[in-house]
């Protein structure tokens, strides 16, 4: 349907309804989760106020590659599992398993990745009770690390289902919600690298 | 192959492309501290809005709830920044 302005412009009403993707409790859920984890990076950020050296040189001891390699892992677990609700969206039904599966794989590389990192710590004899920064450093990637289990297992299953052919372009409420949790985890970590690992003291 | 063509593709080669500058160019001793944390706090803050919009697809999801989540990497890096300022210097 069309209408005829004053001016003598002609617009439409075909414009695509504005609309969150899977439903709206998976979005309350991500917005208090987003919330409880700024307010552990402010409470970071004031723990390392008082002890400014301690975290510094903690920090020196971290390792950087390795993370700055986690956030590229995570980015391109976000981006695969995107692809995988594009896909759905066009009836690719074919397609989509295997950008889940990426997503997958890619959570199970990020868990591979974490774990060699507390290995080396723990070897070095570092342990939460080391100091401040460690507390938050074991806290704050543990928390995060449980997150990215949790959504991994999500994704194993929508990779599961995706492959007997249950979701499709009317069928992808499930996807959407777990993909929309995926991005959060993805978006967490943008955060949580610099503030742990590239934070120089002043 | 359309989808891989797409703009979220592209979006994907830019965060990689920014991870890349921070981690391994803004971090080193190239810059001062203030010059560097700055940086990499506005490029964190840049990506997570990315991530937003076109992963989680809030480009096309209401404006309240877009304007809502989009405060939220700009709340926290300003957050972050202003803990950083308030540090006293260690050297």
């Amino acid at each position: 349907m069309s209408t005829l302005s004053r001016t003598g412009t002609v617009s439409t009403d075909r414009a695509k309804p504005r609309r969150l993707p899977g439903v709206d409790g998976v979005w309350v859920a991500i917005g208090a989760d987003s919330v409880i984890f700024a307010i552990l990076f402010g409470s970071f950020m004031q723990a390392r106020l008082h002890n400014p050296a301690v975290f510094e040189a903690s920090r020196h001891t971290l390792n950087m590659n390795l993370g700055g390699i986690d956030t590229l892992i995570l980015l391109t677990s976000s981006w695969s599992v995107a692809l995988g609700i594009q896909a759905l969206k066009r009836d690719l039904v074919d397609r989509a398993p295997r950008y889940l599966l990426g997503g997958v794989l890619t959570g199970l590389m990020f868990m591979v990745s974490k774990s060699i990192e507390y290995f080396e710590k723990f070897t070095a004899g570092i342990a939460p009770a080391t100091n401040d920064f460690y507390m938050w450093y074991f806290t704050l990637t543990g928390i995060h690390l449980l997150h990215v289990v949790f959504g991994t297992s999500l994704l194993g299953y929508l990779w599961i289902r995706s492959r007997r052919r249950a979701y499709s372009s009317v069928q992808r409420v499930v996807p959407e919600c777990v993909a929309s949790y995926w991005h959060l985890v993805d978006l967490l970590w943008i955060v949580l690298f610099p503030l742990l690992y590239l934070m120089k003291a002043a | 192959m359309s989808l891989l063509r797409g703009r979220i593709t592209w979006v994907w080669l830019g965060l990689m492309a920014a991870t890349c500058v921070t981690t391994w160019g803004l971090s080193k001793d190239l810059f001062s501290p203030a010059v560097a944390v700055i940086g990499i706090f506005t490029i964190a803050a840049v990506k997570v809005s990315y991530v937003m919009l076109d992963f989680m697809e809030l480009r096309s999801a209401p404006i309240p709830v877009r304007v809502a989540f989009q405060a939220w990497p700009v709340v926290v890096a300003a957050m972050i920044l202003g803990f950083w300022f308030a540090t006293p210097s260690i050297t």
